[in-house]
């Protein structure tokens, strides 16, 4: 490898046939034959080339990004322990923690099989030790399971890690393995999280070469000492270290490295691991940094073609990861000082000028010369940042410095810029509505079940507010909180049906609150106002200063974060993990899946590069803006379905290989994937919708396990995948192509899937350059989404939240604080590929349809959408429209048939579900009906509202055209639904009108009767009945006692409660049947007491009774009350009740002409009849009495049958002997 | 009438040892309706707290057999009541205690839920006729618990109710009423659903709920978790009302918990 970055500095090849070289091996012919021929011998390493020059140049700039320990421990000789390089001497590899890449063996093994390969990182490439690094590699990933996952996942896992013991002693400096217990290891003040580890052992020389796992970001990782837990052992080198033990030295450097990676583990956005080797900068400045001076750049010839070389990689997408190297480029631009290179090698004198021989960056100045020209060759790139990072870049002075014209054109750029990317603010959790049509009694099998789903949904949204509330809170955890209580009611979701209603509440939650990037978003694509513009320019640097004094540098992650769960979306994955029910799983990932294809084959506007009106733009708005909630959602829904359907294969145990590999692959291959992805996405290239398609696949595929990539399933996946992403050349823009943004969206998620720790790393570097054999066979239109610009830097940003790490790092440039981000990197060993899979079959599509969609084509695309929208809306309220007339007449007559029923057949009217086949027989035919009405309302209602929508300007023949489609679109939704549920509806609602009119039937028909309302006068100033109800209670209650001796009601009073409850009773407006029923009953039980003359009358002293005439009075308006007023049934029998009767028995003496006056005026007035009475007095005679009372009482009811019908004058008569009525009665 | 908690505090502990009889609310003749709300939630809170020590059926019994030999030495004096005052516990809850034991020693069965409040409705159905007096002593003399006193809850949040929809058929707020929710076959109903939001000093506001009793703390707290969540989980912010007796509407925010109570007038204006 080194051999032709060496030829080509020695300019005997030129760079352009070296890119050709590795991206086209086909093509070398093309070039000049001296340069082939160099390059034919070298031609095994050909796929070697990229991961090599990637390591070479992050070893280069160690010295300038230092991570390594502090100049101590770079001892010389130190390098001398790491693995040689093949082709490079080995003291080049001083930074070997750098390398992106392992170091591959010698050539000739260059072309073994990719898993020996990997064991090129260690020295002896023997399997067992594969499986160790393996293994340690599945630690990560495994802990990397993120948020609640790695809760659960690490307390059972971490310890054991089988196959590392088996054959590997165990690797003490391996964190991941032996994570420390015990005492607190020499760290920073505010390190927080407990050391479970005494102390770093020593271990063997060997060991000190068993190098973790190279991160891909080698460049120094330093960060600002924060109180993140992750912030790690920022530790005081050699601190209590006997001088001379390099080896554990190493083994710290290791540790560091390890740890390096936890911030990629923890699912919340850490602080990465300080790795800075050299002191941090004071914030005090007390180190200032190296000025870059493009004068004082040495070999400036060769850093131009490096970086041309470099810059011609990645604008092939032969690297990995586009924003990854950027980073890598932003993070040479602004390196603070170089450590010394005298002090780390000695040997690589600036005098060695043999290429690759001498350091490549020898001074701050050769960095930022590299990363400028670097950076000129990726402007447009650059240009297509959002517009705080561009701003950044155009104030940098560095690169004001080296390239004034890039400087310009940057500035130039950041003017133009509309590209303001806002932060998002959390969103405030929303409950998802109730769906009467979903979430009606009708959809439960049972009432059971639907009650069951209403407390489920309680308990849902109430551990949802417990969560948004606590789970901020130090020390607060979900499991511990809420896990029993979910369980639980994952418990009470018995019923299949249960398990689907809930999980349709909890997806549609989770797109509600999470839609947005990271679930933190509220307005996906809302104009925030930029803060540093509102600030002013000339406040930016007071700003900065703040920031440093109060901001830990925050990070996401690094340029290339594992999968996380962030902001809400963390309540879901906890809550899919508490919940721990497969039957849930199942049902989501169901829905999920349904929801996946359903967005994913959402038919989504086109553009229409001639369209030049000036509406574009405002349709261009909207389009973009459901293009980004449609991927948005795919992306989250996505998300989750990967998680959950690889949940049962992730574990924190490192990939089997061998045998046990075969058979688990031959296992899994039998699965069925939960969703046909490949299809989805062979699809989707194909009809050049891959900027909706990829990126939700790559949500996806982020949760898969180590497993999954070998499958041949979805090998065929990565490697379409892989070709898309070496096709997806920036510069290349031609028409019909996919815009811009929409590749550049494209290559930032595939960059960062590739970076995934289960996505094994010899899948990038293929045999095959594939950029040329990526050619879609493209059946669907000319111009599919992917040339639509839908992608803008808001979505772009929201996607790839990592892009912003670029405006990060410069921002830490202009503030002075030495804090930079890390993030993850991984390395990558090449290998070969397989073929693309099949093609599905073209459908076909209707001539009437591709009529249509011809006419649309020539069109704005606003006609289409209007037309569409028309017909959908015209359609669903067609349907409407029968169920509220066809339908509802129907209904009527079933319930007008069903009377008639009921009067043939009497009360019980036979057997409801015979009848409901009756009704239904005679009346389902109707239903026929329903497709002409429905294609009549078509016709009279769309073409009005294309025509209110459509410009008026628009042509007549074109504004026909699309009335005649809206018809016919809307005609066919219609009747295409009516025809297939119009029986299904006229009998459901029949059927609920047979349980109303038989439950009328029922209980209370006289509840159900006419009630008249107050009259059209009324202006419902009557007493209201709770204060009447309460006011007569407190009669009875005094009435009945016990009373105070000074208690009492006055005759007005009595007299004037009757008159209102006579107006309350006229008027209607407050009165509810309870309220009436109690007021009739109340009224008995005082006309009882009345009669009794127990009602204490306030007065003199010595008139503690009610006069008779008063009495009567008062019990004829309550008779007239119950004769006009109550419109419900008086229990009037009560009167005659033992009870109430019995009142009489406590009087002294007693008085019976104000019973037989109620009683013959009941009989007047017709409110009870004599026999009724009758059949009351003569259960009274049952009842046990005082004898005397007993026979007053048969006297009263002679007296009563005898005359049957007294006349007022004969009243009178028995007030006459009113004094002694008692002895009267007995007489007669 | 808007108090502070202090205030209310105080007023509870001033009302903690009144028995819930009318004779004794007496006493309580300033500003009678808002004291009697007060009292009645306190009373209620008390009778929740202590409630299972009189359904021990040692206590019932002892009750029981006191009830016996009141009734045996004088049928007419107000013995249940003179009981369940003296036990401190309310009048129709002995009552129905007590009616409870009786029926289960003079019939086989024990007596269903429904008879029994079939009897306390209307205590001429009770065989006994002394027993029926002193039940209907009990049911007539106590404000807090009974047939009657449930009634009159019912009725007051009707015509709450009832008030609610005029002002907003006044101010032209379409609405849909608890009965057309049903019917659409939505699982819980706030008295009304506004078809179209309006906003209440900056709140959307979705639904609106009528609560006549008093609204203390805990009873708020009872409510958010009965009914106000599930109405949110419905997607619906709404304002619960509580009328002050004297036309002004007092709403009590929900979703962040209890913040700034604000006052509505009568019709609205706030809207």
């Amino acid at each position: 490898m080194a051999a032709v970055l060496e030829s080509l500095l020695r300019e005997e090849v030129s760079v352009a046939a070296v890119v050709r070289w590795i991206a086209r091996s086909t093509r070398g012919s093309e070039d000049n034959p001296g340069e082939a021929a160099a390059l034919s011998s070298l031609r095994p390493l050909r796929k070697e080339f990229v991961p090599f020059l990637l390591n070479f140049l992050r070893e280069q700039s160690s010295r300038v990004l230092p991570q390594g320990p502090p100049t101590p421990a770079k001892a010389p000789g130190a390098s001398a322990a790491l693995p040689g390089r093949p082709g490079g001497p080995s003291r080049g590899s001083r930074g070997a923690r750098s390398q992106l890449f392992p170091p591959t063996e010698a050539p000739s093994t260059a072309a073994e099989a990719p898993l020996a390969r990997r064991g090129g990182r260690r020295r002896g490439p023997g399997p067992a030790r594969e499986r160790g690094g393996r293994g340690l590699e599945e630690g990560v990933s495994g802990e990397n399971l993120p948020g609640a996952g790695g809760r659960r996942l690490r307390g059972s896992g971490s310890p054991s890690r089988p196959s590392l013991t088996l054959s590997d002693p165990p690797n003490l400096s391996n964190l991941e393995e032996f994570p420390p217990v015990g005492s607190v290891p020499p760290g920073p003040a505010g390190r927080t999280k407990p050391s479970r580890r005494i102390n770093p052992t020593p271990v063997s020389e060997e060991r000190s070469l068993s190098k973790p796992k190279t991160c891909f970001t080698s460049p120094p990782i330093s960060c600002v000492p924060s109180s993140q837990p992750s912030a790690l052992d920022t530790s005081p080198w050699g601190l209590g270290l006997p001088p001379g033990c390099r080896s554990l030295q190493e083994e710290r450097e290791m540790l560091r490295k390890e740890r390096s990676k936890q911030p990629q583990q923890s699912p919340t956005p850490t602080c990465p691991t300080p790795e800075l080797g050299s002191p941090l900068p004071s914030r005090a400045g007390s180190l200032t940094d190296e000025p870059a001076d493009p004068a004082r750049v040495s070999s400036r010839q060769r850093l131009e073609l490096v970086a041309l070389v470099y810059s011609s990689c990645i604008a092939e997408n032969l690297v990995p990861n586009l924003f990854l190297e950027l980073f890598f480029v932003f993070q040479l631009l602004t390196a603070r000082r170089m450590v010394t290179a005298k002090d780390s090698d000695p040997e690589l004198s600036p005098g060695v000028l043999d290429s690759l021989e001498s350091p490549l960056f020898q001074s701050i100045h050769d960095c930022v010369f590299f990363a400028v020209q670097v950076l000129e060759c990726h402007f447009q790139v650059l240009s297509n940042l959002d517009k705080g990072t561009l701003k950044l870049l155009a104030e940098n002075e560095r690169l004001l410095c080296f390239s004034p014209a890039l400087q310009g054109r940057l500035r130039a750029a950041y003017e133009g810029s509309v590209a303001k990317v806002s932060l998002a603010m959390p969103p405030s959790a929303q409950a998802v509505s109730f769906q009467p049509e979903t979430d009606n009694r009708a959809n439960f099998s049972s009432d059971r079940a639907f009650h069951t789903f209403k407390k489920q949904r309680d308990v849902f949204y109430e551990v949802l507010r417990e969560w948004e509330d606590h789970h901020e809170e130090p020390g607060w955890d979900f499991e511990k909180g809420l896990g029993s209580r979910i369980r639980a009611m994952m418990g009470q979701l018995s019923a299949a049906c249960s398990h689907s209603h809930f999980v349709r509440l909890f997806q549609k939650q989770l797109l509600q609150m999470c839609q947005s990037p990271g679930g933190a978003g509220g307005t996906v694509l809302g104009e925030a106002p930029d803060v540093l513009s509102m600030l002013g320019a000339d406040k930016l640097g007071r700003l900065w200063r703040l920031q440093e004094r109060l901001m830990a540098p925050q990070s996401s992650g690094g340029p290339c974060p594992p999968p996380t769960f962030p902001g809400c979306q963390g309540f879901f994955r906890d809550f899919i993990l508490s919940a721990s029910s497969f039957q849930f799983n199942q049902h989501l990932m169901d829905s999920l899946s349904l929801k996946i294809r359903e967005l994913n084959g959402l038919a989504l506007p086109q553009h229409e590069p001639n369209d030049e009106d000036g509406e574009s733009d405002v349709d261009w708005q909207g389009e973009r803006r459901q293009f980004a909630v449609v991927l948005l959602s795919l992306r989250l829904l996505a998300k989750f379905l990967g998680f959950v359907a690889f949940l049962p294969y992730r574990g924190p145990e490192p990939p089997p290989t061998g045998e046990l590999q075969d058979s688990i692959l031959a296992l899994r291959s039998q699965v069925p994937p939960v969703l046909d992805v490949r299809t989805l996405l062979q699809r989707g290239l194909q009809a050049r919708r891959a900027v909706l398609t990829v990126p939700w696949l790559v949500e996806f595929l982020s949760f898969a396990d180590h497993v999954v990539p070998l499958l041949d399933y979805y090998r065929d996946i990565f490697i379409l995948l892989l070709r898309l992403h070496r096709s997806l050349v920036l510069s290349q823009e031609s028409e019909g192509k996919m815009c811009f943004l929409n590749k550049l969206l494209l290559l930032a998620v595939l960059g960062w899937l590739f970076q995934i720790p289960t996505v094994p790393e010899d899948l990038f570097f293929l045999e095959e350059g594939p950029s040329d054999a990526f050619e879609v066979d493209t059946i669907a239109p000319e111009h599919g989404l992917d040339a639509a610009p839908v992608v803008d830097q808001q979505l772009l940003y929201t996607c790839c939240p990592y892009i912003g790490e670029l405006r990060k790092l410069l921002a830490l440039w202009v503030s002075g604080s030495s804090g930079r981000s890390g993030g993850f990197m991984r390395k990558i060993t090449p290998t070969t590929t397989t073929g693309l899979g099949a093609q599905p079959s073209r459908t076909s599509q209707g001539l009437q349809a591709r009529l249509a969609h011809a006419f649309f084509h020539n069109q704005p695309p606003s006609l289409r959408r209007t037309v569409e929208f028309v017909a959908e809306r015209i359609g669903s309220n067609c349907v409407k429209h029968i169920k509220a007339t066809l339908v509802a007449d129907l209904v009527r007559q079933a319930e007008s048939l069903l009377q008639e029923q009921l009067v043939t057949q009497g009360e019980e009217g036979g057997d409801p579900a015979q009848l409901l086949e009756i009704l239904c027989s005679q009346l389902c035919p109707h239903g026929a009906q329903a497709l002409a009405l429905g294609r009549e309302f078509c016709h009279r209602k769309s073409p009005g509202a294309v025509r209110a929508l459509l410009p008026e300007e628009t042509p007549a023949a074109v504004l026909s055209s699309a009335e005649n489609i809206a018809v016919g679109l809307a005609t066919e939704k219609a009747c295409a639904w009516l025809s297939a549920n119009i029986t299904a509806l006229i009998r459901r609602e029949v059927k609920a009108a047979v349980s109303r009119t038989l439950r009328a039937q029922g209980p209370e028909p006289a509840a159900r009767g006419e009630r008249r309302g107050c009259s059209r006068a009324c202006e419902h100033h009557a007493p209201l009945p709770s204060h009447l109800i309460s006011e007569i209670k407190d009669v009875l209650s005094l009435a009945v006692g016990p009373r105070d001796p000074d208690e009492g009601v006055s005759p007005e009073h009595l007299e004037q409660l009757l008159g209102q409850l006579g107006q309350t009773l006229r008027c209607r407006q407050f009165l509810c049947p309870p309220a009436e029923q109690h007021l009739a009953k109340c009224s008995v039980d005082l006309a009882s007491l009345l009669v009794a003359d127990q009602i204490p009358i306030l007065g003199p002293p010595a008139q503690y009774r009610l006069e008779r005439g008063q009495a009567r009075r008062l019990l004829h308006m309550l008779l007239s009350l119950w004769k006009e007023d109550f419109q419900g049934p008086v229990p009037l029998q009560l009167l005659l009740s033992p009870r109430n009767v019995g009142l009489l028995a406590d009087t002294r003496p007693r008085e019976w002409d104000l019973l037989l006056f109620l009683l013959r005026e009941l009989v007047e007035k017709g409110l009870m009849g004599r026999m009724e009475i009758e059949a009351c007095l003569g259960s009274l005679h049952q009842a046990q009495w005082p004898g005397d009372f007993a026979e007053e009482l048969a006297t009263l009811s002679n007296l009563f049958l005898a005359e049957p019908h007294l006349p007022e004058p004969q009243l009178r008569a028995c007030e006459l002997v009113q004094p002694n009525r008692g002895t009267v009665l007995a007489q007669s | 009438m808007i108090l502070t908690k202090a205030q209310y505090k105080e007023i509870a502990q001033c009302l903690v040892s009144v028995p819930p009889t009318r004779q004794s609310l007496r006493k309580l003749n300033q500003s009678r309706a808002t004291l009697l709300s007060i009292f009645s939630q306190e009373y209620q809170k008390h009778i929740k707290r202590t409630h299972a020590k009189h359904h021990t059926s040692e206590a019932i019994e002892s009750y029981y057999q006191r009830y016996l030999n009141g009734v045996v030495k004088n049928g007419a004096a107000p013995v249940l009541l003179d009981l369940a005052n003296e036990v401190d516990y309310a009048p129709s809850l002995m009552a129905r205690l007590i009616l409870e034991r009786f029926l289960q020693e003079h019939e086989e069965t024990a007596p269903s839920k429904s008879v029994i409040n079939s009897m306390l409705r209307d205590p001429s159905q009770i065989p006994d006729g002394v027993l029926a007096n002193q039940v209907y002593q009990c049911i007539v003399n106590d404000c807090c618990y009974g047939p009657l006193v449930d009634c009159i809850k019912h009725a007051i949040g009707h015509e709450h109710e009832v008030l609610l929809r005029d002002l907003l058929l006044e101010k032209n707020l379409p609405f849909l009423g608890e009965d057309q929710l049903r019917a659409k076959g939505c699982d819980k109903t706030p008295d009304f659903i506004l078809q179209v939001p309006v906003a209440v000093e900056g709140h959307i506001i979705h639904w609106i709920e009528s609560k006549a009793s008093f609204g203390d703390e805990c009873s708020h707290h009872a409510y958010l978790h009965d009914q106000f969540w599930s109405y949110w989980n419905r997607s619906w912010t709404g304002i619960p009302i509580r009328e002050n007796g004297e036309g002004k509407y007092r709403d009590v925010r929900l979703h962040a918990g209890l913040e700034k109570p604000c006052l509505l007038r009568k019709g609205f204006r706030g809207v």
